[in-house]
């Protein structure tokens, strides 16, 4: 069946996405994460802006200069200086196994085809394909960020998150400026946040392992002789 | 339309603007001023006009709604109980301060940062109240998100890093499925009412929900549950409160439970009404009802386990939130009712508690239950006013908030007789939790501290004061109003 150009353009670009959101799941250094990271966000970029062309909706290639710009030059760069000067080029440490993170992403992506795909019946395919790729992205990010312990990864897993929320975002027609521009907004905000918090974190705990963080627990200290 | 109507409206709504503005402005100037007991001033002072600029919309002719900012009759009571809880707190916390600054627990410099962020975090509040657009309200609750994690992590000691990091993580998390649902949402809206920001107003959303495709509604529905109940508080989602609650200074955690947690319910309210006007969407009822009774049961289990007294009343305010969510999804006008006077209830009297609590932990020296006993004899009036706060939190009559959770057990017991049961069951259970620990604190072998408290009592006495009047004494319009918007709510 062919649904024309259109459609299929969109459809590898937000695959890219979704491939690239895979791919983070295996990387075992903090280097091919942040490369992973940034290679994700130019596609996302890159399905802004044929989404702007295509609907001719000229304020998405805005979200597609923010996308390329922000997520995928400036923040890599800054992540890596980060873990260059903590001096965290060590491999990373995953809860499950690699194996086991994967098919519990293809689990999840199955899922969001299940969900979206018959409720999105009267919107237009790339619409459909795009909130579906979108919801996968947002599921694999989650699951990054729970399988993996370390911050940097938690704040890839968090921002590669918000691709899928941009993909969803430019893929539903006429989506205003606000929301776009809101997502951009709190990308900024939490990166400072973030920031803020490496730079205490490190301060405190010479770490950036959030395990070491988490052995202190709630009421417990309390309860100590 | 030209751009600066779309934008300003006509009539009214620059009060709305400015009552924005001014905590904006004042964030600027604090941000800016070396001197903190100035800025204390200035931070009640501003919160002060802005309580002022909320009292105003009360009266007068209602503002046009416009594409980014509305005023109806559930929003309005909610600004104004949120301007007026974010003014007390401003006063309790200019002595707080004043205390953690002597220690030496807080520098001068992040107490700058302190205020300037407290009035970044009205203005959100109160943006995200007032917001006629989905997209808005969603920006507005993050702001408010992130300033209070910073104002968590702000002593800078290991155990409240732990928890402004935990309170980011999930609470970033559940506001981006949040964001999901608002864009499903834009996508059911802009089928009907076409592409563009009016798909993204709670006026044409509202007004036009019966046309739009329930199934992407319901889908809808469960993010912005997920999503923006983890910011609620409903277990299972709740992990990050009691840590955050815990953690930081104490007016922040009184601005949390009491305002920060009502400002995420409203936009669940809200999302439900969309629903409730579409025949065709699944009755969100049912979830609610179980997110709430869970919640209610869980924290008042989880209640008798804990030692530090932070903690054990950010539990109190899971509880109370389960509480009024159950009330919500019960639906009904007697159950809506009874919710929203439980939600003002409690905003009042928690934030009083944690007002009593921050001032025990000072003199006392330590937030750990076991070591500030005795407290009506060492600190007569101070301990007698905790005892009042807590009276009322557990639901002793006379006090308000034993009219609400009344009105909630009578609603379900007409509406549904076996939910009556567990609910009752919680509220029993929570008031033995919180009795056994009011006790211990309040009376017994005076321990710790016997310092006089410096700082006025005169916003926590304050605040009970209308928990007491609520609970005596209902006024005539105010009742009205309520029964106006538990009409607007639907089932």
């Amino acid at each position: 069946m062919l649904y024309g150009l259109d459609f299929d353009i969109a459809h590898t670009l937000g695959t890219s996405v979704l491939l690239l959101s895979f791919a983070l799941l295996y990387q075992r250094r903090l280097s091919g994460v942040l490369e992973a990271f940034a290679l994700q966000a130019v596609f996302v970029a890159a399905s802004a802006a044929w989404q702007a062309w295509s609907q001719d909706a000229p304020q998405l290639y805005i979200t597609a200069v923010i996308a390329l710009g922000f997520k995928a030059i400036a923040i890599p760069l800054a992540l890596g200086h980060i873990v260059r000067k903590l001096g965290i080029h060590r491999t990373i440490e995953t809860v499950l196994g690699v194996n086991l993170t994967l098919l519990a992403g293809v689990g999840l992506v199955a899922l969001s085809i299940l969900l979206v795909f018959p409720v999105t019946l009267a919107s237009g395919n790339v619409t459909r394909e795009n909130l579906t790729l979108a919801l996968s992205v947002v599921l694999l990010g989650l699951l990054m960020m729970i399988t993996r312990r370390n911050a940097v990864t938690q704040v890839i897993g968090f921002m590669s998150l918000e691709n899928g929320l941009v993909l969803a975002a430019v893929g539903v027609k006429g989506m205003p400026l606000v929301v776009e521009g809101s997502i951009a907004f709190s990308i900024l905000i939490a990166f400072i946040v973030f920031g803020m918090f490496f730079f205490r974190i490190r301060e405190r705990f010479d770490t950036l392992d959030l395990q070491y963080l988490e052995s202190f627990r709630g009421d417990r200290h309390v309860d100590r002789p | 339309m030209t751009p600066g109507e779309l934008i300003f409206g006509g009539g009214l709504v620059s009060t709305v603007y400015l009552m924005l503005a001014v905590p904006l402005v004042a964030a600027i100037v604090l941000a800016a001023l070396p001197w903190h007991r100035v800025s204390s001033v200035l931070n009640a002072a501003a919160s002060l006009l802005t309580l002022a600029m909320a009292i105003s919309l009360l009266f007068g002719t209602r503002p046009k709604p416009t594409n980014f900012i509305f005023i109806d009759d559930l929003n309005v009571s909610l600004i104004v109980l949120t301007s007026l809880v974010a003014f007390t707190t401003s006063w309790f916390s200019a002595s707080y301060i004043a205390h953690e600054v002597e220690i030496g627990r807080l520098t001068p410099l992040s107490l700058r940062f302190y205020h300037a962020m407290y009035q970044v975090l009205s203005a959100a509040m109160i943006l995200a109240l007032c917001a006629n657009n989905i997209g808005v309200m969603w920006v507005a609750i993050e702001a408010a998100t992130l300033t209070t994690v910073v104002m968590v992590s702000i002593y800078r000691t290991r155990e409240s890093l732990e928890a402004a990091w935990k309170y980011f993580i999930l609470c970033s998390v559940g506001i981006a499925l949040a964001l999901f649902g608002t864009i499903l949402v834009y996508l059911a809206g802009q089928t009907v009412i076409g592409p563009g920001v009016e798909a993204l107003a709670w006026t044409e959303l509202h007004a036009r929900a019966a046309a739009f495709d329930p199934n992407i509604l319901n889908l809808a529905f469960v993010f912005l549950l997920v999503g923006y109940g983890t910011k609620v508080g409903l277990a299972p989602l709740h992990a990050w409160l009691p840590d955050a609650h815990a953690e930081g200074p104490t007016p922040i955690s009184a601005v949390l439970s009491g305002l920060m947690l009502n400002v995420a319910l409203y936009a669940l309210l809200r999302f439900k009404m969309i629903l409730a006007g579409n025949a065709g969407a699944i009755a969100p009822g049912p979830l609610m009802l179980t997110m709430g009774l869970s919640s209610l049961l869980l924290a008042s289990v989880m209640l008798y386990r804990r030692r530090d007294i932070k903690r054990f009343f950010a539990y109190s305010s899971i509880e109370h939130m389960g509480i009024i969510t159950f009330a919500f999804g019960l639906g009904g006008p007697l159950a809506n009712f009874a919710g929203l006077l439980h939600m003002v209830l409690h905003s009042l009297t928690k934030s009083a508690i944690f007002f009593a609590v921050g001032h025990i932990s000072q003199v006392k020296g330590t937030q750990r239950i076991a070591d500030m006993s005795g407290l009506t004899k060492t600190h007569p009036l101070l301990g007698w006013g905790f005892v009042l706060g807590v009276a009322a939190i557990a639901g002793l009559p006379p006090m308000g908030p034993f009219l609400s959770e009344f009105l909630v057990v009578t609603s379900a017991m007409a509406r549904q007789p076996w939910l009556a049961v567990p609910v009752v069951l919680g509220l029993l259970l929570a008031f033995g939790a919180l009795m056994m620990r009011l006790q211990q604190i309040a009376f017994g072998e005076p321990r710790g501290g016997t310092a006089p408290v410096s700082a006025s009592l005169a916003p926590l006495y304050l605040q009970l004061a209308m928990v007491l009047v609520a609970g005596l004494w209902l006024p005539a319009p105010l009742v009205s109003w309520f029964q106006n918007v538990a009409r607007l709510l639907g089932s």
